[in-house]
């Protein structure tokens, strides 16, 4: 277990590392440094205290290692916006984003494994059938075009919730909505093939067999089996909430993180954009790490082996 | 992530089953996206950029405006045909750049193993870590749109999958099976991998195709909809739903024929593709 | 007259590692084997499942690569595998497979098969291709019709006989079947075996037959050696062996392939447990199953010793060839 989860600290570390040289080399691909993080019009003793600071006046290697250094202090520039540090911008951003994330994988987990496991369990009824359309509608429409057909729905037609704003907890109804139900969909028809898979296995039948209950067959070997394979895509949900959330920020003018990612985009912010870049990353890394240690702990064959996947 | 078939039937029925009538429409509904983005000159009424003040936010049904126009006065059909040829040309090359790669790299890290496949294991653990859009968001912010970037960024997307798939199969080809007896043969590795081993993966790779395919569309409109993928006067589907969206309450058709359009392809891929895995390969 | 095959001292360990951080395990699956073939004779390899002689067997044609020792083909050694050099002494050295399945490719006709040797090595036009197809297919009894056929659509039996017409198709002078007719059924072994006994007659073939089948090794093979965790403990004319065995394995493995005639008490049952290359007894490595253990035999490992008419042992308990005849 021990070498397991050294291992997979080690990769994880690895993953970090390989996202902050893909920084390095775009921000050295486009430009001196200097002058994409600080922007222009900065004074000369600000633009030479920087380039002191990340070495930039030092053999490639070495600012390469200032960088890492740097990135590591939390030290990504400053937004070309106010000369405000780069990380600050984004902390005061990130509050809003979880109130919309949060919500969101609780209402994706609340919803979609059950109805996954639901339809698994009765199967080829009308209920079962209704999941997988709807687990279908969930992967084919993208949420900037759900969004605003809810917008045009529940705001523009029915005029009962906000179409845009955060002033109040009706204005989250609409994006939390949008960001949930796709990942809803896609979790429902994964749960529901994972728990169709285990349901086939010999020693459920053997369980059954044996005069176990079905009640008692469910819940003491099929869920606890097909938990393995849903966890596992948990971590890729939380992936597509942090893209979700780029694109519902955006249609909603909600506050978050992803909208100043989209300003400092459009207005070549770069050192807000390379900011966000690695806290994102770490997010992830931290997230599939988690999924993946309790994954080792769900299923035990693989504390041994630590195979890579 | 694409629609897997659940309750996938049993060899006997699979063969027995006819082409159901969901993917007969499907099939039909692409042919004519693609017959849209080959004869776009022909079918298109106007030129995408001929405004016309005098017939602003045309609603759908005006005589020669069928899809009713915009909030210049452009005609919502000829945008919309022509965006589906950006949008389905985009998502193509794109397909066939994440494949050609992820194959090269899938079968670079079965023929060295060791080092080369730990690289890839690496990039592959780098593509999980960020977000496709947030990837693409930073380097497009780092170095401006372009047509050609945006190809070769969504050539990006998806790799992996290919590479995990046709590393797993080139392996076992060459543990014991007949890459192993090629290569007692005499044959050089070019021989092995693009005669032999190449033509037997390729039923699995043109599968994973038909999932990387819509999720591409998926990613360029979004990437368009913000309004950092494809630029005007260039359009495309994602586009249109982006500029569109300022009009949701005047001309909602602006934004909605798109969208309409964006869910059927994928929906139809989805389905077509779902079809032709239970045919070709029933083990992905 | 020169050996086709001369190989001297292998030694060929493998290095398992039990996951990503694991402790490596080394396996000695080939452990200082040498053995000569002649042209036109046949060398049975016999052993139980792990002794090391399909890892022999890829040492032998250069797949895998020997950690020490030599392999020398017709006098020249053998170059580094996946070298040109390698590649085309293929043309002379073949090989026939356990599963002919899983060898053919399942996309590509028989003629498609046949041909790519000839395609590989350069060897003659596109008319002359076809007419050495359609000969080969005959020699190996497959009808010209089941040229265009596919893999999947033949029997098994036919399947092996496309592997061997494939071998056979650069007219190579040695040919080592790795278990050939073991994953055939029973009725189907005996055709395929006569039919490797008539071509390795007819062509002059020198051949390294791998097979746990001790019957059909004797029936086929003009020597034998028998393998135990990775060493050739006995080695000599086929006949000889089979009817006086002097190693202790050798007269378990014999004893053990029932005879009409003989009564079944008199077979010798091996005691413990069957062999682990990875934890490999000190001493002779037989001697935890051995009905005739010494203390020697927990010591020191036995070498490989003449024991007279062309026939080697390796334990310490048959006595040298001096002691029983004069050489």
């Amino acid at each position: 277990m021990i070498r397991f989860v050294t291992s997979r600290l080690f990769r994880a570390g690895l993953t970090v590392l390989s996202v902050m040289t893909f920084a390095f080399v775009v921000l050295r691909m486009s430009g001196d440094p200097a002058q994409v993080l600080l922007g222009p019009d900065v004074p000369q003793n600000v633009v030479q205290d920087f380039r002191d600071r990340w070495g930039l006046d030092d053999p490639i290697w070495q600012q390469y290692l200032s960088y890492l250094r740097a990135m590591l202090h939390g030290d990504f520039g400053l937004s070309m916006r106010d000369r405000s540090p780069a990380i600050d911008l984004v902390m005061q951003r990130i509050p809003a984003t979880l109130q919309l994330t949060i919500p969101a994988l609780i209402l994706q987990l609340a919803f979609g494994i059950p109805a996954g496991i639901y339809a698994a369990l009765k199967r080829g009824t009308l209920a079962d059938r209704g999941v997988i359309v709807t687990a279908i509608v969930g992967f084919t429409v993208p949420s900037f075009v759900l969004g605003l057909l809810l917008v045009l729905i529940f705001a523009v037609t029915l005029g009962i919730l906000p179409s845009g704003g955060a002033s109040s907890w009706q204005h989250a109804i609409l994006p939390v909505l949008t960001m949930s139900i796709g990942g809803i969909g896609v979790l429902a028809r994964f749960s529901r093939s994972a728990m169709i898979e285990v349901m086939g296995q010999p020693y459920i039948r053997t369980a059954s067999a044996k005069g176990v209950s079905w009640g008692d067959v469910v819940r003491n070997h099929a869920l606890p089996n097909a938990a393995v394979p849903i966890v596992t895509i948990v971590g890729f949900m939380v992936g597509s909430l942090i893209a979700g959330a780029i694109i519902v920020e955006t249609i909603f003018s909600w506050p978050g993180m992803g909208r100043l990612l989209i300003v400092s985009v459009t207005n070549r912010d770069l050192a807000v954009v390379q900011c966000i870049l690695l806290l994102v990353a770490a997010v992830m890394v931290v997230s599939n790490l988690t999924v993946d240690l309790l994954y080792g702990w769900l299923d035990p064959r693989l504390r041994q082996t630590a195979p890579a996947h | 992530m694409a629609v897997t078939n659940l309750n996938p039937p049993l060899p006997a029925e699979r063969r027995k089953a006819r082409m159901p009538l969901t993917v007969q429409l499907s099939l039909f509904w692409l042919l004519a996206m693609v017959l849209c983005a080959l004869f776009v000159d022909v079918l298109r009424p106007y030129p995408i950029t001929q405004m016309n003040l005098g017939t602003r936010l045309a609603a759908p049904g005006t005589p020669s405006h069928w899809l009713g126009t915009d909030e210049l006065g452009r005609d919502v059909l000829s945008r919309l045909i022509q965006s589906v040829r950006s949008s389905l040309v985009i998502a193509f090359g794109a397909t066939l750049i994440s494949a050609f790669f992820g194959t090269l790299l899938g079968f670079m890290a079965a023929k060295f193993r060791g080092v080369v496949e730990h690289v890839v294991v690496m990039l592959a653990d780098f593509q999980a870590a960020l977000p496709f859009l947030i990837m693409s968001l930073a380097v497009l912010a780092f170095f401006g749109s372009s047509m050609l970037l945006l190809v070769c960024l969504m050539g990006f997307y998806g790799w992996e999958r290919y590479a995990r798939i046709t590393r797993g199969l080139a392996i076992s080809a060459s543990a014991q099976g007949y890459a192993a007896a090629v290569v007692q043969l005499g044959a050089k590795p070019a021989r092995v991998y693009l005669r032999h081993i190449l033509p037997n993966v390729a039923s699995t790779l043109i599968v994973s195709m038909t999932l990387t395919f819509p999720e591409i569309i998926l990613m360029e409109s979004s990437l368009s909809f913000l309004g950092l993928g494809v630029q005007p006067p260039d359009t495309s589907l994602g586009n249109m739903v982006g500029f569109g969206r300022e009009y949701l309450t005047t001309a909602p058709w602006i934004m909605l024929s798109p969208a309409v359009v964006i869910v059927l392809t994928t929906l139809a891929i989805s389905l077509a593709g779902d079809w032709l895995r239970d045919r070709l390969d029933p083990t992905l | 007259m020169s050996q086709l095959l001369d190989a001297r001292g292998l030694v060929r360990v493998y290095t398992a590692r039990r996951g990503l951080l694991g402790r490596p395990a080394r396996v000695r699956a080939v452990d200082g084997v040498s053995l000569r073939v002649k042209r036109g004779e046949t060398l049975g390899i016999v052993g139980e499942s792990g002794s090391g002689k399909s890892t022999l067997g890829r040492v032998l044609l250069g797949i895998d690569a020997a950690q020490k020792g030599t392999v020398h083909i017709d006098g020249a050694p053998m170059p580094a595998f996946g070298t040109p050099g390698w590649r085309a002494l293929r043309a002379r050295i073949q090989m026939v497979y356990q599963d002919p399945l899983a060898a053919l490719d399942r996309r590509l006709s028989v003629a498609h098969q046949l041909r790519e040797p000839l395609d590989i090595h350069h060897l003659g036009d596109g008319e002359s291709r076809s007419a050495r197809i359609s000969e080969v297919m005959q020699s190996v009894g497959l009808r010209p019709d089941q040229a265009g056929k596919f893999p999947h659509e033949l029997s098994g039996g036919q399947r092996q006989r496309v592997v061997i017409a494939r071998a056979l198709m650069t007219e190579p002078e040695l040919l080592v079947c790795d278990e050939p007719v073991s994953a055939l059924d029973v009725s189907i072994q005996a055709q395929v075996v006569n039919l490797l006994a008539d071509l390795q007659r007819d062509r002059g073939l020198g051949m390294v037959f791998i097979s746990h089948d001790l019957k059909v090794v004797r029936n086929l093979c003009d020597r034998v050696a028998v393998m135990y965790l990775g060493r050739i403990v006995e080695e000599g004319p086929a006949e000889a062996v089979f009817a006086d065995p002097r190693h202790p394995y050798t007269q378990a493995l014999i004893s053990s392939v029932p005879q009409p005639g003989r009564a079944a008490n008199s077979r010798i049952i091996l005691q413990g447990e069957p062999p682990d290359p990875g934890n490999r007894p000190p001493g002779c490595a037989f001697h935890p199953r051995c009905p005739m253990a010494e203390d020697s035999c927990r010591r020191a490992i036995p070498e490989t010793r003449a024991v007279g008419g062309a026939r080697s042992a390796a334990c310490h308990l048959v006595a040298p060839a001096a002691l029983t005849e004069p050489a």
